[in-house]
């Protein structure tokens, strides 16, 4: 039993708010990494910036913003460019330390895949493609990826490579010149996966309140590293669900 | 053609895609989530072109309106998704199914794109960006490659300009020469419109040359490279144009349901599109009302001194 009731979205907020902590600038989509840098910018990085591929720095949304492009991210932010401009100066430069991604698929190296499931010309789903994404996940500083725990979204073989994270693991990113530093984190709705191994192959590395590590395994398409030492994240606490519930989510769209 | 020089490009919806969209041609109807001119893309299906290669970052709603009426054969994209709701089934079915008909895409990133705009607004011969090493996108579309860097810092990926055929843009206010500004997100607007062969601005509002000159820094297009001027008011309707009107939502999570069934989609374009003369009429069905509930509250930009220096 929770003593606090809390959804997992709720903890996934929670935890994706606190790893941005001291962060200046952050790449952000809608939804649930929205709420979490709204969040984070009231508790753990008050400088916090939010830069969106629309062609956005600093925005200050009054509501939840409906899509990536939403009137409300322009209304009051510090900068509004072109797409042009927003992925040469501002991604490219490397002036994005943080960006938070997600995907269809993704594997143990933190490679995503948006693209398609089943072959690509042929596909049997046609999923929206790149977007920003693969840039985003070559020239970022770090990555963190927020998705929930699926056996068919952490496969052991991507239908195909969108984004690259670690691609073959240890330093393949490096020597193929990526700029960035690649996946650092998957926040999920069970535990922390890190890449804190010489291989940057994904590891378990903390698990939420009454979370096992075979039920993480058991949505995990590989057999699932684990770190030397398993920590357990701390639940939201009541200042967090707060903010979550009045200020930074009050309709509760996420919840 | 040419049409630069004329003092006055006003014309209507009507005869603007019956001169500039022809079958076969390559047509960017731009606009990043805002200022997406679907008025013109009606026009388009109305006048039944066919094969046409459409070019959008996002396709978004009017392409999947336009595809599924079977005005195209190709698609140049980036993201091909309902902008904050989900798939756009019409898109999907064509892929998938080859209905109403076979559909060749063509895929990048966004800056992959961007960068397509950058090249063929400049007219140079490629666009250098650091993206797809790594990423199976190159293998998808041999158009992206990699090239060495001439000054020794390794690989870097490349993509070739465009230049549509024609270029659809909608904003806030133009005059009658098609000098046009627009504030809100500025997308690749002003890019797509230097890469085009012709260009067709749809505006809110019509403004005298006089109200473009006292604010140039405003001014993304100008009218040297505009062929047609389009007075069409909630042109861009369901989608946005910042401080006149905000995205119509509803509208977005209905086609979201709508357009998963093809019957039910063919019947909305007989009812929105074939069965209405112009856009005007569009908006008579919708009322007025409709669209005072989409007008965000004001919140006005102090004014700028530029300074008299004579």
């Amino acid at each position: 039993m929770r003593e606090v009731a809390y959804s997992d979205s709720e903890m996934m907020i929670a935890v994706a708010a606190r790893v941005l902590k001291g962060a200046r600038t952050v790449f952000v989509g809608v939804g649930l990494p929205n709420i979490a840098c709204n969040l984070a910018r009231h508790t753990v990085a008050p400088d916090l910036e939010l830069i969106y591929e629309s062609g956005v720095y600093g925005a200050r949304p009054e509501r939840l913003p409906l899509s990536i492009g939403d009137p409300t991210l322009v209304s009051g932010a510090v900068s509004v460019v072109s797409m042009a401009d927003l992925f040469g100066l501002y991604l490219q430069r490397g002036l994005v330390e943080i960006a938070l991604l997600g995907g269809a698929q993704i594997d143990r190296y933190g490679n995503l895949n948006t693209t398609v499931i089943g072959d690509y010309s042929k596909p049997k789903t046609r999923l929206p493609g790149s977007g920003g994404a693969c840039e985003i996940a070559i020239n970022a500083q770090r990555t963190f990826m927020i998705m929930r725990l699926k056996r068919r979204a952490f496969v052991d073989k991507l239908d195909f490579l969108t984004s690259p994270g670690h691609l073959t693991g240890g330093d393949s990113r490096a020597r193929l010149g990526l700029p960035g530093g690649g996946p650092a984190l998957v926040i999920t709705d069970k535990a922390i996966l890190t890449f804190d191994n010489p291989q940057r192959e994904m590891q378990l590395s903390d698990l939420y309140p009454g979370v096992q590590a075979k039920d993480v395994q058991a949505e995990v398409g590989w057999p699932l590293r684990l770190a030397v030492t398993i920590g357990e994240t701390a639940a939201p606490t009541t200042e967090e669900l707060r903010l979550i519930r009045d200020e930074v989510d009050p309709q509760g769209m996420y919840r | 053609m040419n049409n630069s020089a004329k003092a006055n490009k006003l014309v209507s919806m009507q005869d603007a895609i019956a001169t500039y969209v022809s079958d076969n041609f390559s047509v960017a109807i731009e606009g990043f989530t805002g200022f997406i001119c679907f008025a013109a893309g009606h026009e388009i299906i109305r006048q039944r072109r066919r094969n046409l290669t459409l070019i959008r970052m996002t396709p978004d709603l009017i392409y999947d309106q336009m595809i599924a009426a079977g005005t195209a054969s190709k698609l140049i994209f980036s993201y091909m998704g309902n902008p904050g709701v989900g798939s756009l089934y019409c898109i999907r079915r064509a892929v998938e199914k080859a209905i109403p008909c076979p559909l060749e895409l063509e895929e990048y990133s966004h800056y992959g794109l961007v960068g397509r705009y950058a090249a063929g607004a400049s007219r140079l011969p490629f666009f250098a960006l650091r993206s797809y090493i790594g990423s199976d996108m190159l293998a998808a579309n041999p158009l992206i490659k990699l090239i060495d860097d001439p000054y020794g810092t390794g690989k870097i990926a490349v993509v070739p300009p465009l230049n549509p055929d024609v270029a659809i843009l909608h904003a806030q206010r133009a005059d009658a020469k098609g000098n046009t500004q627009l504030w809100g997100l500025l997308g690749m607007q002003k890019e797509i419109a230097f890469a085009a062969k012709h260009v067709i601005v749809v505006i809110e509002e019509l403004v005298d040359e006089s109200m473009i000159r006292a604010d140039p820094n405003r001014t993304l297009i100008p009218g040297l490279i505009v062929d047609a001027v389009v007075h069409e008011p909630y042109g861009a309707h369901p989608s946005y144009v910042q401080g006149y009107y905000d995205r119509d939502n509803e509208s977005y999570l209905a086609w979201d349901k709508l357009s998963q069934d093809h019957a039910a989609v063919l019947a909305w374009l007989d009812e929105w599109v074939y069965g209405l003369e112009n856009h005007a009429a569009y908006v008579r069905k919708h009322g007025q009302a409709h669209f005072d509930k989409l007008k965000p509250e004001p919140l006005l930009a102090p004014s700028v001194d530029y300074g008299r220096h004579r």
